[in-house]
């Protein structure tokens, strides 16, 4: 008997159904134009999260330095918007017009070469995807040929996240330093601030999300996402099957940087700005948290976290500002050391099973064979 | 020592191979030659080199000095998955197989076909892949367990599935490092029929300290301690050896 190949199975058909009644439906219809603008803002690091599911629940490597790949993205995607709402007449008080509001403040008197190209859209769309997944390539490159891995890996990864802050920081007069881009208006002409505006950007966003979604789980199921849990397991056997295990890596971690790089560029776009304190330490680990919440073996149990965990951020702040990062660091430790598989994991204990049983006795039908292939349950 | 010319038939030959470890030298100045379809037992002590000269082969570690040569291509200067891809196994000691993918999986892993990445991607689960899964599930006793999770297999069951992971290679040099370590009566007895089948048209090298079992299949026996060839030849001369009575069969 050969397990039948098909997208989905059913439990994720029904994760797949549910999420898209939530985004494309029930979220729209019940919350105003603010909650759903935060929405957005949150579903942004769900990209993220679908990328590390892939790169550290399916690949075992841990990256916390995705922060550096969402604000790559965010910012070439903050780098078109600042030049269209820096146009000669919008800035015609400054001493130099045309150019970006602080790199006037910082007496640059031209744009920088690297500024240029984004005035094309059709280029910045390529460079949301092409410099983080490039970066990725350089980083992962040097590492995993030679095998540099696991907790090092992760450390430099860290490393890499405090030096670009450092760097964006630093270099105000071409990244807008520590307040990032600001004020961003139109994007080829067409005004993305008021709530249609942002309305439209949502579903733009949920339909990108998707697409991700579609993505991962095509990988998933090739041989390259059974190559990926077989690595994280026995490397060493992966090696001497006649792969190269650093390749595959390589691949999984540019998917990662992909994905936060496209979840970065909606960011800037729904949210109207983009800066520093996206990309540090500090937001790199919150997002392995989403992750890891939400269940680092599902792609559906990663969105979920990323949502989930915002929402009570953003509840939880606005009441106990002091207290909410301690919670952040109590949840993670719950989950690493209760549920390692998370809420998708809980899920998959003690949810699915009891609707099973409801479907089983509600059909009565003897001998559908599912269980074998269902998947995100936990292998112990 | 042969050093200089070999004859053409030699399959693998290794020639003053040395490899220390901060100093200590764990295989030290080693030469031997593995024939075509033969199959050649290492024994020895603990400690003595053994599984070290299976890792400097599959190329886990790298020789300090000396050359090995799998049909007149330098294994020292390539890395593990060419090795792999010029048709050296290796099976582990302990069973490293994949517990969160099927029996099926684990064997459609091993098969030689879209190893890079772009090729794993588009690698598509056809007849001739099935069919050789199947097949070699077979000679592996585990026809039946094809969609069983390999966390689920008994130790034994682990062990024939990483042989059956090296078969579905086809390697030309099967190297296999305690295959019935930790086996039952029963199974011990199964393994060995499985490899008098496997073995054919192919060279393989074994370490095992199983003497009975050694018996029933070596061709040629070498003996290692401290990271040198004690003895070489068939197992009745070995046997025989006093050096080798003194350091390892005497205990």
């Amino acid at each position: 008997m050969i397990i039948t190949s098909r997208f989905f199975n059913r439990s994720e058909l029904m994760g797949f159904i549910a999420l898209a009644a939530v985004l494309f439906v029930i979220l729209p219809l019940t919350l105003d134009v603010f909650r759903l603008n935060l929405v957005a803002k949150y579903l942004t690091y769900a990209f993220v999260a679908l990328g590390l599911v892939l790169c550290w629940g399916y690949g075992g490597i841990l990256s916390l330095g995705q922060g550096v790949f969402f604000g790559l993205g965010g910012y070439c995607m903050a780098m078109f918007l600042k030049l269209e709402a820096s146009s000669v007449e919008n800035t015609k008080i400054q001493s130099t017009p045309g150019i970006p509001d602080f790199m006037d403040w910082n007496q640059i008197t031209s744009l920088p070469l690297f500024w240029q190209p984004f005035h094309s859209l059709a280029f910045t769309i390529l460079a949301i995807i092409l410099v983080p997944g490039l970066f990725a390539l350089i980083i992962g490159t040097a590492m995993f040929k030679r095998r540099v891995g696991g907790t090092y890996f992760a450390i430099i990864t860290q490393a890499v996240a405090a030096i670009l802050t450092i760097l964006i920081v630093g270099q105000q007069g071409y990244t807008g330093g520590i307040n990032g881009m600001t004020d961003l208006r139109t994007l080829k002409g067409w005004d993305i601030r008021p709530d249609h505006a942002k309305i439209v950007l949502y579903f733009v966003e949920v339909v990108l999300l998707f697409a991700c979604i579609g993505i991962a789980q095509f990988i998933r199921l090739t041989k390259l996402g059974r190559i990926l849990v077989a690595m994280r397991e026995q490397e060493d056997r992966v090696r001497f099957s006649g792969y190269s295990v650093a390749n595959f890596k390589i691949f999984a971690f540019c998917m990662a940087a992909v994905f936060a790089a496209i979840g970065g560029a909606t960011f800037a776009l729904n949210v109207g700005f983009m800066s520093p304190s996206f990309v540090g330490i500090v937001p790199s680990i919150e997002m392995v948290i989403y992750t890891a919440v939400g269940g680092r073996m599902s792609i559906f149990g990663a969105i979920w976290g990323a949502i989930l965990v915002n929402f009570a951020k953003t509840s939880l702040s606005e009441s106990f500002p002091q207290l909410w990062l301690f919670g952040l660091g109590a949840l993670f430790i719950a989950v690493v050391l209760a549920f390692p598989n998370g809420l998708s994991g809980l899920w998959a204990d003690y949810v699915q099973p009891r609707i099973d049983r409801l479907f089983a006795s509600r059909k009565a039908k003897p001998g559908w064979n599912d269980n074998s292939v269902a998947d995100g349950a936990p292998a112990e | 020592m042969l050093i200089g010319h070999q004859p053409k038939d030699f399959l693998l030959a290794v020639s003053g191979l040395t490899v220390s470890f901060d100093g200590f030298k764990a295989v030290n100045d080693l030469s031997f030659y593995v024939e075509e379809n033969e199959i050649r037992v290492i024994i020895g002590p603990n400690g003595a080199g053994k599984t070290t000269v299976l890792d400097l082969i599959c190329g886990k570690t790298k020789a300090t000095s000396g050359s090995i040569q799998f049909r007149g291509k330098e294994l020292t200067k390539m890395r593990e998955n060419e090795i792999v891809q010029t048709g050296v196994g290796r099976k582990f000691q302990t069973p490293s197989v994949f517990e969160d993918l099927t029996v099926f999986e684990n064997l459609e892993i091993s098969f030689p076909r879209g190893r890079t990445v772009f090729g794993s991607l588009t690698f598509q689960r056809d007849q001739p892949v099935t069919d050789r899964v199947e097949e070699v599930a077979e000679m592996i006793f585990l026809k039946d367990k094809l969609n069983t999770y390999a966390d689920e297999l008994s130790h034994g069951q682990k062990q024939w599935l990483e042989i059956g992971m090296l078969l579905i290679q086809d390697p030309d040099l099967l190297m296999l490092d305690e295959p019935v370590a930790g086996m039952s009566v029963s199974e011990r007895a199964k393994t060995a029929e499985l490899l008098n089948r496997i073995i054919k048209n192919r060279s393989v090298l074994v370490i095992e300290h199983d003497m009975k079992f050694v018996e029933d299949i070596a061709h040629k026996v070498t003996v290692l301690h401290q990271g040198q060839i004690l003895s070489e030849g068939t197992m009745e001369k070995v046997k025989n050896d006093p050096k080798v009575v003194e350091v390892y069969l005497g205990h």
